[in-house]
């Protein structure tokens, strides 16, 4: 059995504990907010992108569509970019993320295809590094990175189109939780080349109007798909940053609760042992008295 | 009085501008250009130079773009730039990291054709260093 003194260090410490958390809560509301303004302000680049990307798609022959949107042609290799957040405390944010990326490849695998992973983020790096090790072939660091912007995305861009230039692949996909809303965030993988959802945008139609390129079609898809990769890793990585505030926010909201039952159970068990010491006390005076 | 057109100017950050002008100039990547109302459907690619917008009370005003592409409507004209921003909140020390970047990026390049990529580069960024300076 505790002692009164013991109960009351730890009635201390859970309440410490339950500061602290509430004050993360609060710190992970203010940067969701952020974190969906950013989201949103860059919704209109991407949106506009994709229209323009399928106009000019449709006005691109085939033959002449660039190797990033057609693809190589076979899919034996496979990267997986794995987004996931720096810092923990936020629930199954990451887990859920590694785990479908772990499914992925497990099944790539077992399809006897050649699996290369990408992480970005220590967190998803460090559970995947447990059974998948071998198989991350970099790393990027975001750690130093208070509000992701464009040049983080466009770094990761740029290193996927070189190794795919290089051969080093034939697919890649891109995993990153995607922000529903507070209490769900929804792991995704998404294909990013060959970029072949793109053509599925409906073309916004110019009337009948002939469209002026300059330079011509091909080298300007050739200059906007490389950019699109971008964008896209970018859009990941800021549905990443408000998902992951919102599993944080949830997470912390249930360690509060949790504290305040704890605080209130040990309260009872302090308050019923120090009856209990009274009446044993008032017993010892009691027969004390009588003895006399 | 010129004719006013829906003109938009988006970075990947955000969107900077979205208002009716009357007069945009672009730098596109085979030369400034200027868009009127009515203008054909175009579709180009820009470099890094400076936009001029001119709104229907007269007013020119002026944004920083580091290279991206117009495409030109019917309906409007979108810029859709890699990084954007109003000519008055450049700093000189961004400038001279990216004319840095891009004299590294010509020193490594291995093949002709990344060679002279990286010096058009260089070339536009030390134009567009002293347009800035200029104004």
């Amino acid at each position: 059995m505790p002692s009164l003194k013991d109960l009351r260090n730890r009635i201390a410490s859970v309440k410490a504990t339950q500061k602290i958390t509430k004050a993360m809560q609060m710190v992970a509301a203010a940067k969701l907010r952020r974190a969906q303004e950013a989201a949103e302000a860059a919704r209109p680049y991407s949106q506009r992108m994709a229209a323009v990307l399928a106009n000019i798609a449709s006005n691109v022959d085939g033959d002449d569509a660039p190797v990033l949107m057609s693809g190589t042609g076979k899919d034996d290799v496979h990267l997986l970019i794995v987004c996931t957040s720096e810092r923990g405390l936020c629930g199954g944010f990451n887990s859920q993320i590694a785990r479908l990326a772990r499914d992925h490849t497990r099944r790539l695998l077992a399809d006897g295809k050649t699996v290369k992973i990408i992480t970005v983020g220590k967190k998803g790096a460090d559970i995947l590094r447990r059974d998948l090790g071998k198989l991350i072939i970099d790393h990027v660091n975001l750690r130093e990175v208070k509000q992701v912007g464009f040049t983080n995305a466009d770094e990761i861009g740029h290193k996927i189109i070189g190794l795919y230039n290089e051969g080093a692949f034939d697919v890649a996909t891109l995993f990153y939780s995607e922000f529903k809303s507070v209490i769900s965030q929804i792991p995704t993988a998404q294909q990013l080349i060959p970029a072949s959802a793109i053509g599925d945008a409906e073309p916004e139609t110019a009337g009948d109007a002939v469209y002026e390129y300059e330079p011509d079609p091909a080298a300007i898809l050739g200059d906007l798909i490389p950019r699109n990769i971008s964008v896209q890793v970018f859009r990941a990585l800021l549905e990443n940053a408000a998902s992951e505030q919102g599993a944080r926010m949830s997470a912390m909201d249930n360690a509060t609760r949790n504290a305040g039952d704890m605080i209130n159970k040990l309260t009872m068990s302090y308050n019923r042992q120090r009856q209990a010491q009274i009446t044993k006390e008032l017993i010892e005076i009691i027969s004390g008295a009588e003895a006399l | 009085m010129a004719e006013a057109f829906q003109f938009e100017l988006v970075s990947p950050e955000r969107l900077l501008l979205s208002e009716q002008v009357i007069e945009v100039v672009v730098p596109g990547t085979e030369g400034y250009m200027t868009v009127l109302a009515h203008h054909a459907p175009l579709m180009a690619t820009i470099k890094p130079g400076v936009v001029t917008v001119k709104t229907p009370d007269g007013k020119p005003d002026s944004y920083v773009v580091f290279g991206g592409f117009v495409d030109v409507t019917p309906d409007g004209c979108i810029l859709l730039a890699e990084s954007a921003v109003h000519v008055t909140d450049i700093k000189a020390d961004e400038l001279q990291n990216r004319i840095k970047d891009a004299k590294e990026d010509f020193e490594d390049a291995t093949t002709r054709e990344e060679k002279s990529r990286a010096e058009d580069l260089l070339g536009q960024l030390t134009t567009l260093q002293e347009a800035i300076k200029a104004a």
